[in-house]
């Protein structure tokens, strides 16, 4: 990817004229905002950014992104960015998805995206409801939900994203939050630097269909103790460094640092095992405070970069395809 | 050679059937190989199961490869063998019906053992009982031989029967008076790392080759001349070959680099082997982790500004069909390959058929036009899917290409095309905004004359734009639900797709442009129509043969030729789908000559049913 140091670029760069059509309230807006904030600061001219989506609410995206974009279909954004990436690995390419689009219809493309480690940034607004088809259940709605289309409530068990994204293989895996603006920002820049597929669940607000879905981990006073902001190499406190969780085997558990003392408390490696990422993933309400930040940073290689060695090493060692020699090069005869 | 009879023959049709094992495709490529090297013209069929074994010794079993080659030009693998091969009772059961009377059957009658003759139905031996007394047979103990060539070896039996059907081919070699040394180089690059094999293999190919020789089973051998090509440089080409060399071709003359997304499909997937091969001229193929990912990797692919393929069957195109009303409305060049198979479903995934030509003219979701074309015979593909391509990225739009499992698998003398004589495809990509635009970028301002909207590669300062499914202000390329907008952008897209016909050839007519009956074909029929239509003019039938590479839109001559015509017939491998758009876009009243068997046309009953329809009219 090339990179220019001095582009002073800035977020009017990056907005567009359409008017943005989300509802009133919605958390895309949030997200959008810090994609304009972070996007100038990457030092990546603004004709090399592509921003590719699906259908959904959040699939609008890219009409509100004064760069490359591609409006696509639903749950295809994935295999339409891995096309592009291979034929275009000088591009910062980034994927916006849903979890109805990445999840249900778009599942096989997700997870496949993710095992080749394609060098794609994706952004999943995960807000636990089909919002665009107006309140149906999603694939990461809870058991139980009462929604449209399960009026008895739902009995769908729901994928947690991050989850998927392990068992595929991941290499990097982050969560974050629209209200949480300044860390939405720093996963945007660390996905941004990130060599290979690049996957972050935004939780997102849909406050007309599915209102106040994160609020037990949202709300001022109920933060400290509902989300570990997670850091590299410190130990996973949370509650104002009151609590923490130490591991017993791959097996989490909620502590008083009072009462175990800070070195007894699991300090967080990105590039840990992938079972403890796993476990650190899944844990949530009510036995858990939910994890956001970087779960997981490794690095193995990314399918582009090997896709175009192999051209070029083809080229290398054969010599560039000559049209002559690949016709008359086999065994021909003549007729005079 | 012995001092046999020399029969001179015009034309010879050899079919080789065994169990699906036993290595009958390769055998009859090797025939297929050194016929032409020896200056035949030819074609062929494979036939075989989609399984890749079926129970040994079952009629379901049976792979055949069919090959029809002579010293005048070849136009189909011939209708019936003059010789058939059977190196099993299934093999011959298989083939009986259609034989001709007097065919030659070579016959491995160490494979007629009580039970293999019980399983297919032979109650009694039929080399005993009669049933093949109206043929000249010709009983061979293969496998027998076979080991005995093979004594002084370390091969186990097993290993040994492998063989046998080198056997088959050396004898044929001597039987049709052609050289083994093709086939001798082959093997020895071929098992170049196994030196054992390639001998084995050897020994027994002379072995066929000198019991014909030697034995005095056969009264006469025959020869073919050589025919009477065009002067040129000639290779033998499958259609797959030359659809994935057209490609690479395309691209270069294009400029750009190719991308090929593909899912492994019958009888598609050889494209895909080929043109992996070819990292040297910059192609990349993905193999997707399924139909829909296939075209939509190829879709971001012609985003990026690279050209686009998908190659698939019909199955394939039913996946993708979302896929290609989003190229078609964000009107992006991507080329969809077609290469069609029995239908509907997973239909007769080995077996030919044109059943797909109003899923790609119609297939798809709102008003969707775009370009069909295909291609007629193997080597025509190669000149067709350039021609995908100049037309894909000239009026940015998607393109289907409709090739079929018949000229996909079988093969050609093809004369090489000079390459310098391609023509240039260079692609102009918009770099910077025009006088007229001003200081906003119009992603869909059209070319007046083609009507094609820029294309402009990411990473091109200036023009960043968005396009998506949703319709879209022409010009602007903004989202637009304006009702009149959505009318003039529908027709825009028609409109587009039309004018191509101003910028296609003729439909090639052979024969008279007046007359009594026109036969209208498309794709893989064309040899089958052309020597039936030759036929029918040799015997004083007022019949042409009109040949359609362009399908949507048509060539401008089409219509004026069928209005030459009293009586005109829509010849193809489906229940009448060109039928069903010739009669629907020129109210003429055409006629359909039909099949769906998962085999391609035979001559005699093309002239046949064109005779009796013309002998029925001439009547009433």
């Amino acid at each position: 990817m090339s990179t220019t140091p001095d582009l002073k670029l800035t977020k009017k760069d990056f907005q567009t004229d359409q008017d943005v059509r989300w509802c009133p309230g919605c958390g895309d807006y949030a997200i959008l905002a810090q994609f304009q904030k972070v996007f100038p600061t990457l030092g990546i001219p603004k004709e090399n950014f592509v921003v590719i989506s699906g259908i959904g609410c959040a699939a609008r995206f890219p009409y509100y992104m004064n760069t490359y974009g591609f409006h696509t279909i639903h749950g295809r954004a994935p295999a339409i960015a891995s096309g592009l990436k291979v034929m275009r690995p000088d591009l910062s390419v980034w994927v916006i998805t849903g979890d109805g689009d990445s999840l249900s219809i778009g599942g096989n493309h997700l997870i496949h995206m993710l095992r080749r480690n394609v060098n794609l940034k994706v952004v999943l607004f995960n807000n636990q409801i089909y919002g665009l088809t107006k309140g149906q259940y999603s694939p990461t709605s809870e058991v139980g939900k009462r929604t449209k289309s399960s009026p008895f409530g739902s009995v769908d068990e729901p994928f947690k994203p991050l989850s998927v994204a392990l068992g595929a293989e991941a290499a990097f895996v982050a969560r974050t939050v629209d209200r949480e603006q300044k860390h939405l920002g720093a996963m945007l820049n660390r996905a941004a630097q990130h060599d290979g597929t690049a996957f972050v669940e935004v939780y997102q607000n849909c406050n007309i269909f599915n209102d106040g879905a994160f609020l037990h981990m949202t709300e001022k006073d109920k933060k400290a103790q509902w989300q570990l902001v997670l850091t590299d190499g410190e130990p996973l406190l949370f509650a104002n460094g009151e609590k923490g969780i130490v591991f017993e085997g791959f097996e989490p558990k909620v502590v008083n640092v009072a009462d175990v003392g800070i070195d007894a408390i699991h300090v967080h490696q990105e590039d840990g095992p992938i079972a403890y990422h796993y476990a650190l993933a899944r844990m949530r309400d009510p036995e858990f405070p939910t994890a956001i930040g970087v779960l997981r940073c490794t690095h193995r290689a990314v399918y582009d970069d090997a896709v175009n060695a192999q051209v070029q090493h083809t080229i290398d060692t054969k010599g560039e395809g000559s049209l002559q020699d690949l016709l008359y090069g086999g065994d021909t005869w003549e007729v005079a | 050679m012995s001092v046999a009879n020399i029969e001179e023959l015009d034309t010879v049709t050899v079919r080789f059937a065994g169990d699906s094992g036993d290595g009958m495709q390769l055998t009859g490529t090797q025939f297929t190989y050194t016929s032409a090297l020896v200056g035949n013209d030819l074609a062929t069929l494979p036939d075989y199961p989609a399984e890749i074994r079926a129970p040994a010794g079952t009629l379901a079993g049976v792979s055949g490869f069919q090959v029809q080659f002579g010293s005048q030009q070849v136009f189909t693998p011939g209708d019936k063998p003059d010789a058939l091969v059977a190196m099993n009772p299934a093999a011959l059961k298989a083939n009986l019906n259609v034989l001709e009377r007097g065919a030659m059957l070579f016959i491995n009658t160490d494979a007629f053992e009580k039970r293999a003759m019980a399983k297919v139905g032979f109650d009694t031996n039929p080399l005993e009982d009669g049933t093949l007394s109206s043929y000249r047979v010709y009983e061979v103990p293969i496998t027998t031989i076979t080991r005995r060539a093979l004594e002084d070896t370390n091969l186990t039996t097993r290993e040994k029967d492998r063989s046998k059907n080198f056997f088959a081919l050396g004898l044929m070699y001597w039987v049709f008076g052609r050289p083994i040394e093709h086939t001798i180089e082959w093997l020895d690059q071929k098992f170049a790392k196994k030196p054992e094999i390639a001998e084995a293999n050897k020994a027994v190919l002379k072995a066929g080759y000198h019991y014909g020789e030697t034995t005095e089973t056969f009264g006469h051998t025959f020869k073919v001349k050589s025919a009477q090509l065009k002067p040129g440089t000639y290779r033998q080409v499958t259609g797959n070959e030359a659809v994935a060399w057209g490609f690479i071709a395309g691209a270069k003359l294009a400029g750009g680099e190719l991308f090929l997304g593909s899912y492994p499909i019958t009888p598609a997937s050889p494209i895909l082997h080929e043109l992996s091969k070819h990292k040297n001229f910059g192609v990349r193929t993905f193999q997707a982790e399924d139909e829909i990912a296939a075209v939509c990797a190829a879709i971001g692919a012609a985003f990026g500004g690279s050209i686009a393929l998908t190659t698939t069957s019909g199955p394939g195109v039913a996946l993708k069909a979302e896929a290609i009303g989003l190229a078609g409305i964000v009107e992006l060049p991507l080329i969809i390959a077609n290469i069609q198979r029995g239908g509907p479903s997973t239909g007769l995934p080995t077996k030919t058929e044109q059943s797909d030509l109003l899923q790609a003219m119609f297939g798809r979701n709102g008003e969707s036009p775009m370009p069909v074309i295909a291609p007629a015979t193997p080597g025509d593909c190669f000149g067709m899917a350039i021609e995908a391509v100049r037309i894909a990225t000239k009026y940015m739009t998607p393109v289907m290409f409709m090739s079929d499992g018949y000229i996909a698998n079988g093969a050609e003398p093809w004369k090489l095309p000079d390459v310098a004589s391609l023509p240039d495809l260079t692609v102009n990509f918009k770099v910077a905004k025009s006088e007229a635009e001003g200081d906003t970028f119009l992603p869909y301002l059209r070319d007046p004359k083609t009507l094609a909207r820029p294309w402009v590669r990411p990473g091109t300062p200036g023009l960043e734009h968005r396009v998506g499914g949703l319709e879209k202000s022409d010009g602007t390329g903004n989202v637009s639900y304006v009702p009149e907008n959505h009318q003039k952008m529908t027709e825009l897209r028609q409109a587009k797709v039309d004018r191509i016909a101003d910028d296609i050839p003729d439909a090639e007519v052979f024969g008279d442009e007046t007359g009594d009956l026109l036969l209208i074909g498309w794709g893989g029929t064309y040899g089958a129509l052309h020597a039936a239509t030759m036929h029918l003019q040799k015997r004083g039938r007022k019949v042409s043969h009109m040949h359609m590479r362009h399908i949507h839109p048509m060539a401008k001559n089409v219509e004026g030729v069928m209005r030459g015509f009293k009586h005109v017939v829509a010849a193809e491998l489906n229940m009448g789908q060109l039928k069903f758009m010739l009669r629907s876009k020129f109210l003429i009243d055409v006629q359909g000559l039909n099949k769906v068997q998962g085999q391609p046309f035979k001559v005699g009953e093309i002239v046949e049913r064109v005779e009796r329809y013309l002998d029925a009219g001439a009547q009433s």
